[in-house]
């Protein structure tokens, strides 16, 4: 009998020696003459067991992990899936409880299939959700993508459905889809774990939004960050026009879509989408002052539809199971689910797709497992360089857009950032300005100067000149970027700045009380 | 992606000429003809600018100040081997910058400098997607997550063993 082995392909997986995990996997198994099958899935999200292996038994996938080369061959000894006195056997992959535990919308398929199979992708669920939109007029499938009440995952969460409507009712030669795959915000991965491990679930949410628009071009702008996410995004996009998924008369249909993959230059502001489409078209990524909109002036000056990738990636579950099955998960106005992205000082980092509602500190401590190095946690950012740092006493709080607006914060991209009591705030204040001044595009003042004028503020408050005046000049300045900023760069990097400053004054040689508005 | 080599044998402006017509019809084609003249030679070459301009109809000015903007691409040629540390936030958390200096005094050269034997430049990275498996490094486009000094030592001399 043919055992099949898992061995994941992921960023994360690689990045722990996956490959030399899966060679001396084949290796022993042809010296033993066992009979084996590898295949390279996509990565569950459970990174501090990287590289996680599975097993195929009767009973179902088993797991063992974080295995290193020296283990291979004590698990052969034991029989690979009998193994269970193996000390990485964990089990059931599927009753893991950090993975029993979510709800897995938008990565059902991840880690189970091979991301570059379109047998595996059918299998569970592709291209049902382009079947079902095809048989639809394309403002029932708007209309369906509105009532699941989607909004836009990159951050400013922005209901999907209106970008579509609004492109699909302005009249053009030609309408673009675009994907903004420039995951730039530390504590982020869930683009890239999208884009390496099921990149047919991109493109087919890309061809529905096509077909919904009345676009037959799609670009997918990826960060040259990403080689291996453009090489899969590649070689998925030849699949898919090879298979009539992609290209001209869909499925046999009237309907064309073609897809590009374009890749960045390492420019952070290039995630705002008019200095995307700057990008794109061949320019430096400086953001362009709105109106006009995307959706009736994008690309090339022509209506575009800009979405995330994992809002366009959310669209197939939604097209396949209906809006009323996605709008049950959730709260309030935020309906759905989230991937939220574990990262930093964090025991089990990785990728936890819930409903919004839960707390922070369910995240943290129920699936995260409190930080890596065991020491108390500081402060958690939340939704990238440009979110806030939420001190303890705001760990109850609902998971939620709308909570989260009212903090003076964002959920953004879903990346949580957790960092120990060896974190000095201030330092982490600084380097919000520092990276701003680094990756302003340079077109509004507030963003251009405040930000270096912002780094010399808060050193001269650290080194105790003038503290108190100091400090109601960086209050002042951070409002002066907050209200005067052309985009979220310069906007929102007063974020993490006032919130490390009104949250944590100590870091700064202030007392509690000098510190308050 | 290999380790950058010497190619004498390519004739660059040949090499670029070829490039700008193989982008001749795309629309927005100047990052992608100036990521593929990056990939051939490991940087852009000044003297090409001037062809890029012609070929695309657009000023010197414009294609200096993308090759200028996009902190991806380089001017001058680095070194046999592009080592790039994250110092994103995660990263930080993690000890990043404590793992950065031991780079610069195993390497024997400071952030976006070459060391001196050309062996490797050392970059900033800002963001490797790696956030859950921090510290995160990247050599020659290979990632490499959990890194401590000493798998960094590791690292850069199975590198100098290859070469």
């Amino acid at each position: 009998m043919i055992t099949t082995i898992y061995v994941p392909r992921d960023s994360a997986a690689l990045a722990v020696g996956a490959n030399r995990i899966a060679t001396a996997i084949e290796q022993y198994a042809k010296q033993q003459n066992i009979e084996v099958r590898i295949v390279r899935n996509s990565s569950r999200g459970m990174f501090w067991l990287e590289p996680l292996v599975e097993v195929s038994t009767c009973e179902g996938r088993v797991a063992f992990g974080p295995v290193t080369h020296d283990d291979v061959a004590s698990i052969f000894k034991q029989g690979l899936g009998l193994a269970t006195e193996h000390p990485l056997y964990l089990g059931l992959t599927e009753n893991i409880p950090y993975l029993k535990n979510q709800e897995r919308l938008t990565f059902a398929r991840m880690g189970i299939t091979d991301p570059l199979s379109l047998t595996d992708y059918e299998e569970y669920e592709g291209f049902s959700g382009l079947r079902r939109a095809l048989s639809m007029e394309s403002s029932a499938i708007i209309q369906e993508v509105l009532d699941s009440g989607l909004r836009g995952r990159g951050g400013a969460a922005f209901p999907a459905g209106i970008k579509w409507k609004t492109v699909a009712a302005t009249p053009a030669a030609q309408r673009y889809i675009v994907c903004n795959a420039d995951e730039g915000d530390s504590g982020t991965f869930s683009d890239r774990m999208t884009m390496e491990g099921d990149p047919f679930m991109l493109i087919e949410g890309m061809t529905i939004a096509g077909i919904a628009s009345g676009a037959t071009i799609g670009y997918i702008y990826v960060r040259s960050e990403y080689p291996h996410a453009i090489e899969v995004l590649n070689q998925a996009v030849q699949i898919a026009e090879a298979a009539g998924y992609l290209g001209k008369n869909l499925l046999g249909s009237d309907k064309s879509f073609h897809l590009i993959v374009r890749k960045a230059a390492g420019s952070y502001v290039c995630g705002e989408e008019t200095a995307l489409l700057e990008s794109l078209e061949g320019k430096r990524g400086i953001v362009r002052a709105k109106p006009p909109l995307p959706a009736i002036e994008g690309l090339f000056g022509l209506p575009t539809v800009v979405n995330n990738v994992i809002t366009l990636a959310t669209v197939p579950v939604i097209l396949a199971r209906g809006a009323a099955f996605y709008k049950n998960y959730g709260v309030g106005r935020s309906t759905g689910t989230l991937p939220f992205q574990l990262a930093g000082n964090i025991k089990h980092g990785g990728l936890v797709e819930k409903a919004f509602g839960l707390t922070l500190r369910e995240l943290i401590f129920d699936f995260g497992g409190g930080s890596a190095s065991g020491r108390p946690i500081k402060a958690i950012q939340s939704g990238g360089p440009l979110g806030t740092y939420i001190p303890e006493a705001q760990w109850d709080l609902p998971l939620d857009y709308e909570t989260y607006i009212g903090l003076g914060g964002t959920l953004g991209h879903g990346g949580m950032v957790v960092h120990d009591d060896s974190a000095n705030m201030a330092k982490l204040a600084r380097y919000a300005m520092e990276f701003c001044a680094l990756e302003s595009c340079g077109k509004c003042t507030p963003c251009r100067i405040g930000s270096t004028r912002g780094t010399e503020v808060i050193d001269k408050i650290v080194s105790n000149q003038n503290r108190e005046q100091h400090v109601v000049l960086l209050k002042d300045l951070c409002n002066t970027m907050t209200y005067g900023s052309l985009c979220a760069m310069g906007g929102m990097t007063p974020n993490p700045v006032m919130s490390a400053l009104n949250h944590f004054p100590e870091d700064f040689g202030l007392t509690t009380s000098s510190s308050t508005q | 992606m290999n380790a950058i080599v010497d190619k004498p044998t390519i004739n660059t402006s040949q090499l670029i000429h070829e490039i700008l017509v193989r982008h001749a019809d795309l629309p927005g084609s100047l990052l992608p003809i100036l990521h593929a003249i990056q990939d051939a030679l490991g940087f852009i070459p000044s003297d090409s600018v001037g062809d890029i301009s012609l070929a695309l109809n657009i000023s010197r000015a414009e294609v200096h100040g993308v090759i200028t903007y996009y902190h991806h691409f380089r001017t001058d040629k680095p070194g046999r081997n592009i080592v790039q540390i994250c110092r994103a936030e995660a990263c930080q958390s993690m000890g990043s910058e404590q793992l950065f200096a031991h780079a610069e005094k195993h390497l024997g050269c400071k952030t976006h400098q070459t060391t001196a034997d050309g062996f490797a430049t050392l970059e900033a990275a800002y963001c490797l997607g790696l956030c859950a498996s921090s510290p995160a490094i990247s050599i020659n486009d290979e990632v490499h997550a959990r890194v401590t000094p000493e798998i960094f030592d590791a690292l850069i001399a199975e590198i100098r063993e290859k070469a």
